[in-house]
């Protein structure tokens, strides 16, 4: 059929026009922006050189909130693991009619924005916050504490808004694990531990792997939470890329942070596919 | 089923603590909203309706909510209409740049949405749209394709390729096989990806932030941009709202396509 050589040209043309446009036509306009050079009287200077990421290789203020991003984003990764995949296993093992109810409830903040969320953070960490008033009410010593624009602020938003994420990755992967599974390691003799540690965990390691991998460029690049619960002096790498475009105006700066930080993202999810991949083929003694 | 699939005491109480750390922020926002004293206070000393009343006399949340509602139709339905065709395309054909075509629908998720943000606000300021209704469309747009074409493509990678070939050989024409046979059957696949792509872009911040105007300017980032400069009850009773209105989407959504399906692009979990 000749007319089926071109379909797929003729389907796939409204998908390729629209992210063409709208995605990779900006993108290219951030890369090249990035290499050009900004007055504060004249605006964007036309000039083309390594000036502006030259200028962040040695800018404190820049390397600090870097720094301080990818701190917030393994730790928050780390936190969510170790909470997440354990609540996935314990729902995946209610009974069913408890399952979908919890399930629903665990994922179901996904869909709140994470701006009513966050707030929902403000009002508890605050200095005259729930927590703060309870703890008084204790008569806990030193309270109140000051938990608001701290990095435990925003790691703890940021968990928060991400765990649903590994519980979701983690439950797709059990669902796919054969329930016999664990059921024969428990009868030959394993513990409930042993059997999860030993039968079900490397099996369902790829559902958590995928999760973390998701988890970490997400708490990457946030921007919402760290900018609410860190306040304006606790920068990350995205609300210092916010603050250079809509505030200090600076653009082509702005552009070389963003670019810089989509490197690094596209650089850690490269990584960990690879690592990802290696691993997999290990296990199947091909590597 | 055997006693020993169920969790232990341990295991209960750390998915209550999980359930309770994952609903707390949510709860007391809730409360917070039905307070009568002027500022952030639990209602337990005294309570009303005042900040729910607040709302309405506020026409700028009304305004960015109807304006939310209308984007997330927009970009909800324009998701659909690249995505289907596109998921088309890679499901029923072997061609040359499937693969990155593939790459391409799923790409969007791997950008930051701070970088999708400057650069999408770079481009419209050179074509003098930014604060447009067209801008913050075409912005959404990348946002949710790639949800829409995953709970597509899954759709019409369970749909037997012989009851379309059926339909062809008893002499139907190929617009008439998509509108008759294959648009039912992965309908459930659409509607899904179509409630998503909603739900997403009525949530979205970080992108619209660069792109809204004072006349375009979508509820979160109304939201965003009040809290910023005060937070009284108003914000709860607002984002009070929106999680009440959630919560009963979610329950409607979940009879119809159960959540972790619609989430994971699953077909079975």
């Amino acid at each position: 059929m000749s007319a089926s050589r071109f379909a797929p040209a003729a389907l796939s043309a409204p998908a390729v026009l629209a992210l063409g446009v709208a995605l990779l036509l900006p993108l290219g306009g951030i890369a090249l922006l990035s290499f050009q050079g900004f007055d504060f009287d004249k605006g964007i200077i036309p000039r083309w050189d390594l000036a502006n990421y030259a200028s962040l290789a040695t800018d404190s203020l820049f390397l600090e909130a870097l720094a301080r991003t990818f701190r917030i984003a393994v730790i928050v990764t780390v936190i969510c693991l170790a909470i997440g995949v354990p609540e996935a296993w314990i729902i995946h093992r209610m009974a069913p009619r408890w399952r979908g109810l919890m399930l629903l409830v665990v994922v179901g903040p996904l869909l709140v924005s994470v701006v009513v969320r966050t707030f929902g953070w403000m009002v508890l960490l605050g200095g005259n916050g729930l927590i703060n008033q309870g703890l008084r009410a204790l008569g806990v010593p030193g309270a109140p504490f000051r938990m608001m624009f701290t990095e435990f602020a925003i790691i703890l938003g940021l968990v928060h808004v991400m765990v649903p994420l590994v519980v979701l990755a983690v439950w797709a992967s059990l669902g796919r694990l054969d329930p016999a599974l664990a059921r024969a390691a428990e009868s030959l003799g394993a513990g409930r531990l042993t059997a999860f540690r030993r039968v079900v965990l490397p099996n369902i390691m790829p559902g958590i792997l995928a999760g973390a991998l998701m988890v970490f460029c997400l708490s990457a690049s946030a921007f919402a939470t760290p900018a609410m619960l860190g306040g304006r002096r606790l920068k990350v790498v995205s609300s210092m890329t916010y603050t250079e475009f809509l505030n200090t105006l600076n653009w082509p700066l702005g552009a070389a942070i963003a670019v810089l930080l989509l490197l690094a993202i596209l650089a850690v999810t490269l990584l960990w596919t690879r690592l990802v991949e290696r691993r997999a083929l290990r296990r199947l003694g091909v590597g | 089923m055997p006693r020993n699939d169920r969790n232990g005491a341990v295991a209960i109480g750390f998915h209550l603590l999980f359930i309770a750390f994952i609903l707390a922020p949510l709860v007391v926002v809730v409360l917070v909203s039905f307070t009568d004293k002027g500022f952030l206070a639990m209602p337990f000393g005294g309570a009303s309706l005042r900040w729910w009343w607040a709302i309405g006399d506020n026409p700028r949340f009304l305004e960015s909510f109807w304006f939310s509602l209308q984007l997330a139709f927009v970009t909800a339905t324009l998701a659909a209409l690249v995505a289907v065709p596109a998921a088309l395309a890679i499901v029923r054909f072997r061609f040359p740049g499937r693969e990155a075509l593939m790459a391409l629908l799923a790409s969007p998720l791997m950008i930051p949405h701070v970088v999708l943000g400057v650069a999408l606000l770079r481009f419209f300021a050179g074509l003098g749209l930014v604060g447009s209704f067209v801008a913050l469309a075409a912005a959404h747009l990348v946002v949710v394709v790639p949800y829409m074409a995953r709970l597509v493509t899954a759709a019409l990678a369970g749909l037997d390729p012989r009851i379309e070939r059926a339909a062809e050989s008893l002499g139907a024409g190929r617009l008439a096989v998509f509108r008759r046979i294959t648009l039912p059957l992965i309908l459930p696949g659409v509607a899904g990806g179509w409630t998503l792509a909603f739900i997403t872009s009525f949530d979205e911040l970080t992108v619209s932030l660069f792109l809204a105007s004072p006349s375009a300017t979508p509820l979160p980032v109304r939201l965003f941009t009040y809290i910023d400069q005060m937070t009284d009850p108003l914000v709860a009773s607002v984002s009070a709202a929106l999680i009440a209105v959630t919560a009963v989407v979610l329950v409607v959504l979940d009879r119809f396509y159960p959540i972790d399906r619609l989430l994971t692009g699953e077909r079975r979990a």
